[in-house]
């Protein structure tokens, strides 16, 4: 905020793109799409951040890490409406935005995917796709009986879930007991990415998983990316970082410790910053 | 994307099965079937022990006996689906009935008024069931034990213990103890009634999005709420719909037995939630259908009718409801563990 | 987080307000016990309270409802202290015996009971150990002696009166019989000898006569053949009346002659009857208001009618003089209780049966 309390206009980041493929650098020029400036949230004494700034472009992956206590989550749920910042601003495509609750989120088109997943065992596929959002048949059979599209969700919800990239889910009235967990978390990103989102936030979502469906999950996050869609991705698993993400912000003591790449520091300096054994030094702006 | 990953799911659902393993899948996806089979089972024993229990005029009584606890059965279908329980089924139902019955007696009410305060009285009593279960936090099984005993004592409190004969009573209550025949096969207004709150609230579970939330409330409570589905409010809605249809069941137990009486279905709970779990609902909430129950209460009804047409002993009749109960609940864990 | 914090204090208020109620109610309780240990016997000065306990099987079949009734009606005059008590239900032999322990506690001086079954003896023998008079009401308890004396309907004679009575309104007719019981599950005294005592007065062979359905399904009774269709559980009310009499009519429906346990049942078998085009003899015991009424119209051919307010006032005076000093009761003759009568009710009399008319029933009935 200016001295006259007025909010500013959102002044981009500094941003290199030295060590970003030069295929993915167009997308840096555009305005972010979620951003959050100087977001700082305390509780009596405990300070959860302390002054964090952070950037989202559609388009690219950008991955949170932090050890635990550093404010990863805080600062997601920010982002997300779960939380009030006790001062700072959110900006959603250069906006300024107050999100009282995460539903207000959800509207705005800022999808989460909980670590624990939110679906239903008992339902199908396309039920949960749906679930809360549902369609009703068009004509009376929908607005007096209040009769649900049965067949046109489950139509789109194929649709969506190939839109991910996603081959080995066909059956959309399989009930989602019978997937397995790589499965489930296609179905709950996919719920995510359906309804014109302009951002996804994954928590931990390889947490649960091996190897072969870790890979297809991240391949189903990069594809959303590629599909347009700002990604937050908050994970410990540092391969898995290191192989998805395109930026990668580091959380550290309630603020931010830098903004690094999968190119620019490998995995044991990224650690490095987390923990705090090493610096970063930022590259001037270009 | 490797093009070439098999599709998981189609290799899974095509891989050789024996006939026991199809049977548990067959079952899995539709729980109703094994309680049909049953009942069909039945009725061919019942008849063969005793040719009378085939006959229309049979039939007929085997409905109109089986009604009313079948009613009950489908609110108790759906506090159940919440993965809740209702034992303060016969309280609402005896407490309704006497509300209705002491307000239109000797002409001192319209039959409709009369009908409309008994059955609000009963949406009231479901309703303060759900507030407790989802404002004040308590389980189902607690808050239902303890309206049970209040709502039976203001019962009493209110009908002063007696009971009050059809003679006293307007038309419209006694009507749905009326109805007309079909070829031997008699059909009263209460069962066609029954009937048409069964196709409603079937409706309503699997063509809306609420019965949707019915469901996941029940199968995975938090999910829901994070999924962003209204939980509590369609929990109190549930036990409101229940306590709404508890008093139309009153209405159609004046017209059945002839009078408004303290002492009717004093095995309303049991029965209620036998019929439920014998039709294929699962205990612990989000799975069954509600034709389900409609059979389950069939079957609870054919037992008894068929067990007496044969001339079995008394303690045996209880022997084979015990088993018939302990065989449904077992049949229905064994199809839960489809891999 | 908000809703955790919501529940915990409701919880909280619940939890306080449970124990603001606990304290009153013990609160209330120490005051009885207070105004009942002043009231102690010494003199017959018929000014000084005297405690008595009424414990019925429960108190939502019309019959203890009148019992009790009739009972705190009559408490003021003889300056009585009356507490009402019950089980639950029939068969709840746990809620008597609490409440024959608490009379105990309360320093009541006599409990009138409408037993349960032997369940509740040894409970009503502490009673009679701590100086309390039991007087059993209505059912005598089996033994007889565990009570100081029955106050009672003879059940087994008002079974046998509408026995006798259907036998003599059937004129040789065969006799095409179903018996609407109380219970399949319990064993209550009040539902055989009922049962039992009908079809004595048929004069038909009873085998074990403290036994529903053992009797032989078909022979003689005293005026011809007879046949047995079904014994089915009514559970003593109208819709279980119609159900079971639907049963019994789907195996046999020809009967003739329907004995039922009480009249709301047998309200609920005419119910069923008449839905299938039907008629038949109903025959019925208790003489409640409503069961005269029955009778009048036709519904039920004929009613024991017995006397709970009777049963109750006789047993509540005899307490209240025991205590200020004056004589126990004793037995009517041959009998080992104080018989508080039945009478035959019905406007269709029988050779050799006696009865009153309805509208004479109708005066002294009970309930309402």
């Amino acid at each position: 905020m200016d001295p006259e309390g007025e909010v500013m206009a959102l002044s981009k980041m500094p941003l290199s793109v030295d060590h970003i493929p030069s295929d993915k650098r167009h997308i840096y020029d555009a305005e972010p799409v979620l951003s959050g400036r100087d977001l700082r949230i305390q509780w009596g004494h405990v300070v959860g951040l302390d002054g964090v700034n952070i950037d989202l472009y559609k388009g690219e992956v950008l991955a949170v890490i932090g050890d635990n206590g550093a404010g990863k989550s805080t600062l997601i749920k920010c982002l997300t409406g779960a939380y009030q910042p006790t001062s700072g601003e959110i900006y959603l495509d250069g906006q300024p935005v107050d999100f009282k609750r995460p539903q207000d989120a959800r509207e705005a088109g800022i999808e989460t995917v909980y670590q624990q997943l939110a679906v239903i065992p008992a339902l199908d596929i396309a039920s949960n796709l749906y679930l809360a959002r549902e369609e009703r048949r068009p004509g009376p059979m929908g607005s007096v009986l209040r009769m649900l599209d049965k067949k046109g969700m489950a139509k789109r919800a194929g649709e969506s879930v190939k839109g991910l990239g996603i081959q080995t889910i066909q059956n959309m009235n399989l009930a989602v007991e019978n997937l397995s967990g790589g499965q489930r978390q296609a179905v709950a990103v996919a719920r995510a990415a359906a309804f014109g989102s302009k951002v996804v936030v994954l928590d931990e979502p390889t947490a649960a998983l091996g190897v072969k469906e870790s890979g297809m999950v991240l391949n189903m996050i990069k594809q959303l990316r590629d599909n347009g869609l700002g990604v937050i991705l908050i994970s410990h698993n540092m391969p898995h970082v290191w192989e998805a993400a395109d930026r990668i912000h580091i959380q550290r003591l309630g603020g931010s410790a830098g903004v690094i790449t999968p190119q620019s520091h490998d995995m044991g300096e990224g650690v490095a910053i987390m923990t705090g054994a090493k610096k970063l030094v930022q590259d001037a702006p270009a | 994307m490797s093009t070439s990953s098999t599709d998981a799911a189609t290799q899974f659902s095509g891989r050789s099965q024996s006939p026991v393993q199809r049977i548990q899948e067959l079952l899995h996806k539709y729980p109703w079937v094994s309680p049909l089979v049953i009942l069909l089972l039945s009725f061919v024993v019942f008849t063969i022990l005793n040719p009378r229990f085939a006959t229309a005029g049979s039939m007929g009584l085997l409905i109109q006996q089986t009604a009313i606890v079948a009613a009950l059965a489908i609110g108790q279908t759906l506090i159940i689906l919440t993965a809740g329980i209702d034992l303060s089924v016969g309280a609402i139902t005896i407490l309704s009935m006497m509300v209705m019955a002491t307000l239109a007696m000797d002409g001192g009410m319209p039959g409709p008024l009369a009908l409309v305060i008994g059955v609000g009285l009963a949406t009231l009593a479901g309703m303060l069931n759900g507030l407790l279960v989802t404002r004040v936090n308590l389980p189902p099984f607690i808050v239902t034990l303890g309206t049970l005993s209040v709502f039976t004592a203001i019962a009493l409190l209110y009908s002063g213990g007696s009971s009050i004969q059809q003679s006293h009573l307007p038309d419209f209550i006694n009507i749905l103890g009326k109805g007309f025949s079909i070829g031997g096969f008699r059909l009263t207004y209460g069962v066609l009634l029954v009937i048409v709150m069964y196709a409603v609230v079937g409706f309503v579970l699997s063509q809306t999005a609420w019965g949707r939330y019915v469901y996941a409330v029940g199968d995975d409570p938090e999910s829901a709420r994070l999924s962003g589905v209204p939980s509590k409010r369609v929990l109190l809605q549930v036990y409101t719909v229940a306590g709404f249809i508890y008093g139309i069941a009153a209405w159609a137990l004046i017209g059945r037995s002839g009078a408004a009486t303290p002492n009717a279905m004093p095995q309303a709970n049991l029965d209620s939630i036998t019929a439920v779990v014998i039709g294929g609902t699962s205990l612990f909430g989000g799975r069954g259908r509600l034709i389900g129950t409609l059979i389950g209460a069939l079957i609870v009804q054919s037992f008894a009718f068929g067990l007496s047409l044969a001339g079995v002993n008394q303690q045996w009749r209880f022997f084979a409801t015990g088993v018939l109960v302990i065989v449904a609940v077992s049949v229905d864990q064994w199809i839960r563990k489809v891999k | 987080m908000q809703i955790v914090r919501s529940s915990v204090a409701a919880r909280r208020i619940v939890a306080a307000a449970g124990a603001v109620l606990l304290t009153a109610s013990l609160a209330a309780c120490g005051d009885d016990a207070g105004s009942g240990a002043s009231g102690t016997s010494g003199g017959g000065d018929s000014s000084e309270e005297v405690g008595v306990a009424l414990i019925t099987k429960d108190s939502t079949n019309p019959f203890f409802v009148a019992m009790q009734q009739g009972a705190k009606a009559d408490a003021a005059k003889n300056n009585v202290k009356l507490t009402v008590a019950s089980g639950k239900q029939e068969g709840d032999d746990q809620g008597q015996i609490e409440a024959i322990e608490q009379a105990i506690a309360r320093g009541d001086k006599g409990i009138l009971i409408t037993p349960m079954s032997d369940g509740v003896n040894a409970a009503i023998k502490n009673a009679r150990d701590a100086g309390l008079y039991v007087i059993a009401l209505d059912t005598p308890p089996d033994p007889a002696d565990t009570v100081d004396i029955t106050f009672a309907t003879d059940n087994r004679l008002a079974g046998q009166l509408i026995g006798k009575w259907a036998a003599a309104q059937l004129k040789g007719e065969k006799a095409t019989i179903a018996l609407l019981d109380l219970f399949n599950d319990k064993i209550v005294s009040v539902d055989y000898n009922r049962d039992q005592g009908f079809l004595e007065g048929m004069g038909i062979d009873v085998a074990d006569g403290k036994k529903n359905g053992d009797e032989a399904a078909t022979g003689k009774y005293s005026g011809g053949d007879y046949e047995i269709i079904c014994n089915e559980p009514s559970n003593g009310a109208e819709d279980g009346g119609r159900t079971a009499m639907e049963k019994c009519l789907a195996k046999n429906s020809d009967i003739n002659v329907v004995y039922t346990i009480n009249e709301p049942a047998a309200v609920g078998a005419n119910a069923a009857l008449q839905a299938e085009g039907k008629k038949a003899l109903i025959v019925s015991i208790d003489g409640g208001c409503a069961g005269v009424a029955s009778v009048k119209d036709g519904v039920i051919g004929a009613t024991a009618q017995q006397y709970p307010l009777k049963m109750a006032t006789l047993g509540m005076e005899a307490i209240a003089k025991i205590a200020r000093g004056g004589e126990k009761p004793a037995t009517s003759d041959g009998l080992d209780f104080f018989n508080t009568g039945v009478a035959l009710v019905t406007d269709t009399p029988a050779d050799g049966v006696e009865s009153i008319t309805a509208d004479e029933g109708a005066k002294i009935c009970w309930g309402n």
